[in-house]
């Protein structure tokens, strides 16, 4: 059943409390999340990374190597998941799908003049253009945040629904940089807007601006996920990225997840990490969870 | 094509593993004995009674019973501290000691919780985190008005009434023993203190803490017993002030007691608040607030808020959103560090609240409640709403003490003031709502003594809590609750 909304009242989107929506966190914090509960979770966990470079100074060799990284996480440990996707810049996309061939790892890369968002709607479409040519399978984009606190919503709507048209066959992830709106009212409204103009995915954050994801956040976002699928019956996927760095947290983002959207989100399909140091501290832990040793940071490969 | 059927699936099969938080480190004497006179002393009566886990039904301690010969030595003893000692002390000396007990209870905080979630079956992590810390920050709090009384009441000489006799519940057993205990001491009376019966461990747990603080013998006697206790309490001569948290029909024998005497009493009774959902509020965070008012210690909670009123334009989805979130809610084992809702206090509550749950749908309420699995054993209700209810069930008017919500729907802000006031109750209640203007409104029409705004069940020791017309009268916590135990 594909029906969507006929109209979007943007003067519509729910109010967002934050003491309230800090309340629900503190309960999601104080879950204690133990044994086979935690081994499941961090697989869960490393199967939904995306793994990320967007350097100003990547180079072809580093795209390789990360492509490498995420092919062979940890050999030594065998039977473990792979990440999702690797995100480049939309010039390395070529050649991270190159070395990614046959592993069922997808690539995904940045668009629309990112991270600030700041250039013609042209140049942003044919950035899109590039990426998808190149065979992305996923295009993470930014909304343009200056326009949306001038209140053009239509601008912003117009724009996402472009990029949509331009992504084809690829999944579009709208990265709302939560960090630039201010209030958990705007990051509600940017998230309604995204996901009414076509989103596959929302995503907090670009990763270079502070603060990036963070748990309320996420839950205001996956509210507004929830409210859409409620009316249409359509799934939005969440990809909270930047400031991931450690498996508790990321545990936390799961239990965040299972207990507002439920198990038809608790997959990479639906939900993303993107990180690229928290690949590293899953690893160490699940090895942990194995051994019951800790091993030192070095035993794990640095890409 | 059939219409696809639209819901979460909360069963993820990522379940969480038992967290359960260990028992090891405390110490439960096998007896009790009556801590009277700084002293442990057996009951006249030789009889002691059992204390139970209502989590798993075995015995913790036994408790000593205390008759009207106790009371006596008990009122006798804090005559005598009051005479002698406690009334003569310097007011910042008396304020170092209650420092000193709020530090204790700090230390030994974890010890307490686990007590706290064994006794009396609420989860570790309310006992944890809200209970202990919150009786501490009561001791700390009256401890610093302990010198400063003058400049509470400019001009006016307050002088302590004596001895307080103070009754106290099982829903909050070491935190209500605070409210009652810290503002007392404070204001230079003594006290003489008695616990619920089925929740007497932590309050005797205190009675240790008090006696590693040095505190002057008698200041301070905690003897246990049930109904026949208290009541000796209340009708000793020598006793000058009540003090009672608990129920109407309680609340109501002790003021007829006291009638014609010269003793002061505060009472702090039963509720029936209403929770009230404006079509303009933030309502995710507003239903967090329906969970948070009504299941917070399986609703054993006198400002629970019971009666939840919704705008009509906005029912379907209040109601979805609240049934989606009571899927999330463990209910379980009270030690357990992810159990959201734990026993039920007792048999005899459990039987009232199954009493009720069968009242209400021999009424025509339609009773709903979360997909969760209770444990084999002990005492259990799962989360409970009712809907298709009206101010005529006996589920909305009667207070249930347990997690049942009884919810209906208003159009107005005249209708709902109506409604909400429509009680024999007044002690508490919530509102929801984007806009100030309408919130102030609402706080000056309703007749409750504690409102919240945006939120609910927060408590404070700054702030003064206490009901309006069946929920009692005075106030304990904040500069108010200095008043109830002085005279000007």
């Amino acid at each position: 059943m594909s029906k969507t909304i006929k109209k979007f009242d943007f003067s519509s989107s729910p109010s967002v409390d934050q003491v309230g929506i800090n309340d629900r966190i503190a309960r999601i914090t104080a879950r204690s999340i133990k044994k086979e509960t935690k081994i499941q979770g961090l697989k869960m966990a490393l199967n939904m990374v995306d793994l990320t470079t967007l350097e100003g100074a990547d180079t072809d060799k580093k795209v390789i190597q990360l492509c490498n990284k995420a092919q062979n996480l940890h050999n030594s440990h065998p039977n473990l998941p792979t990440v999702a996707a690797v995100c480049v810049y939309p010039n390395f996309v070529k050649i991270a799908k190159a070395n990614l061939q046959g592993s069922g790892i997808n690539v995904a890369s940045v668009a629309t003049a990112f991270p600030s968002g700041n250039s013609s709607r042209k140049i942003k479409l044919l950035d899109t253009k590039i990426a998808v040519d190149a065979g992305a399978e996923e295009v993470d984009m930014v909304i343009s945040r200056g326009k949306f606190h001038e209140g053009d919503y239509n601008f912003i709507f117009d724009e996402i629904a472009a990029i949509k048209d331009a992504c084809g066959n690829s999944r579009l992830k709208v990265i709302l940089e939560t960090g630039e709106l201010g209030t958990y009212d705007k990051v509600r409204k940017a998230s309604d807007i995204a996901i009414a103009a076509g989103a596959d995915f929302i995503k907090t954050s670009t990763g270079k601006i502070s603060p990036a994801a963070t748990l309320p956040v996420t839950l205001v976002m996956l509210e507004a996920i929830k409210d859409h699928y409620y009316k249409t019956g359509i799934q939005v996927g969440m990809k909270p990225a930047g400031g991931i760095s450690n498996s508790k947290l990321a545990l936390q983002y799961l239990i965040l997840v299972k207990e507002t959207l439920g198990k038809d989100w608790l997959s990479n399909k639906w939900f993303r990490f993107g990180a690229s140091s928290l690949a590293n501290d899953l690893l160490m832990q699940i090895v942990k969870q194995d051994t019951g040793i800790y091993q030192s940071k070095d035993y794990f490969s640095k890409d | 094509m059939a219409k696809k059927i639209i819901k979460i699936n909360f069963d993820t099969g990522w379940d969480l593993a038992p967290a359960p938080e260990s028992t090891g480190h405390i110490q439960l004497k096998e007896q009790y004995d009556l801590f009277i006179g700084g002293k442990w002393i057996k009951p006249s009566s030789g009889k002691y009674f059992a204390t139970n886990n209502p989590a798993d039904e075995k015995k913790l301690a036994m408790i000593a019973e205390a008759n009207s010969k106790d009371v006596d030595k008990a009122v006798k003893a804090a005559r005598k501290a009051y005479d002698k000692v406690w009334s003569k002390m310097p007011a910042k000396e008396r304020g170092k000691y209650i420092y000193r007990i709020a530090r204790l209870i700090q230390e030994k905080a974890r010890e307490f919780a686990v007590i706290e979630t064994l006794d009396g079956g609420k989860p570790i992590r309310e006992s944890r985190d809200i209970d202990i810390p919150l009786a501490a920050a009561h001791f700390f709090y009256y401890a610093g008005w302990a010198d400063k009384l003058d400049y509470a009441f400019p001009n006016r000489k307050p002088q302590p009434l004596g001895v307080a006799g103070q009754i106290t519940p099982w829903n909050f057993p070491l935190l209500m023993a605070a409210w009652k205990i810290a503002p007392a001491l404070a204001t230079g009376n003594t006290v003489v203190l008695k616990p619920a019966e089925t929740t007497s461990l932590t309050a005797l747990k205190l009675a240790e803490v008090i006696q590693e603080a040095g505190l002057p013998d008698g200041v301070v006697n905690i003897i246990t017993g049930a109904g026949e206790t208290g009541a000796a309490i209340v009708n000793h001569n020598d006793v000058d002030k009540i003090a009672f948290t608990g129920s109407t029909g309680v609340g109501k024998i002790i003021q007829n007691a006291i009638a014609g005497t010269p003793k002061k009493a505060t009472l702090e009774l039963g509720g029936k608040a209403a929770n009230i959902i404006f079509e303009d509020a933030a309502l995710d965070q507003a239903v967090e607030g329906i969970i948070n008012g009504i299941y917070f210690n399986q609703g054993h909670v006198c400002c629970a808020g019971s009666r939840l009123f919704v705008q009509e334009s906005v029912y379907d989805i209040v109601l979805r959103k609240l049934k989606d979130r009571m899927e999330s809610l463990v209910v379980g084992n009270p030690l357990d560090k992810n159990t959201d809702i734990g026993a039920i206090n007792s048999k005899e509550q459990l039987q009232v609240i199954n009493k009720y749950l069968k009242i209400g749908q021999k009424e025509g309420a339609e009773m709903y409640q979360s997909n969760c699995s209770l444990p084999k054993k002990g005492y259990w209700c799962k989360p409970t709403l009712f809907t298709n209810v009206s101010q005529s069930n006996r589920i909305v008017q009667e207070e249930i003490f347990g997690p049942v919500l009884a919810v209906q729907t208003f159009r107005t802000v005249a209708e709902v003031i109506e409604k909400a006031n429509n009680t024999p109750y007044g002690l508490s209640a919530g509102v929801w709502t984007d806009k100030g203007s309408k919130l102030f409104n609402m706080t000056s029409q309703l007749n409750a003594g504690i409102i919240w705004g945006n939120t609910f069940n927060k408590f404070d020791p700054t702030s003064p809590f206490g009901g309006y017309k069946e929920s009692g009268f005075g106030r304990e916590g904040g500069l108010h609750g200095l008043k109830p135990y002085l005279k000007f």
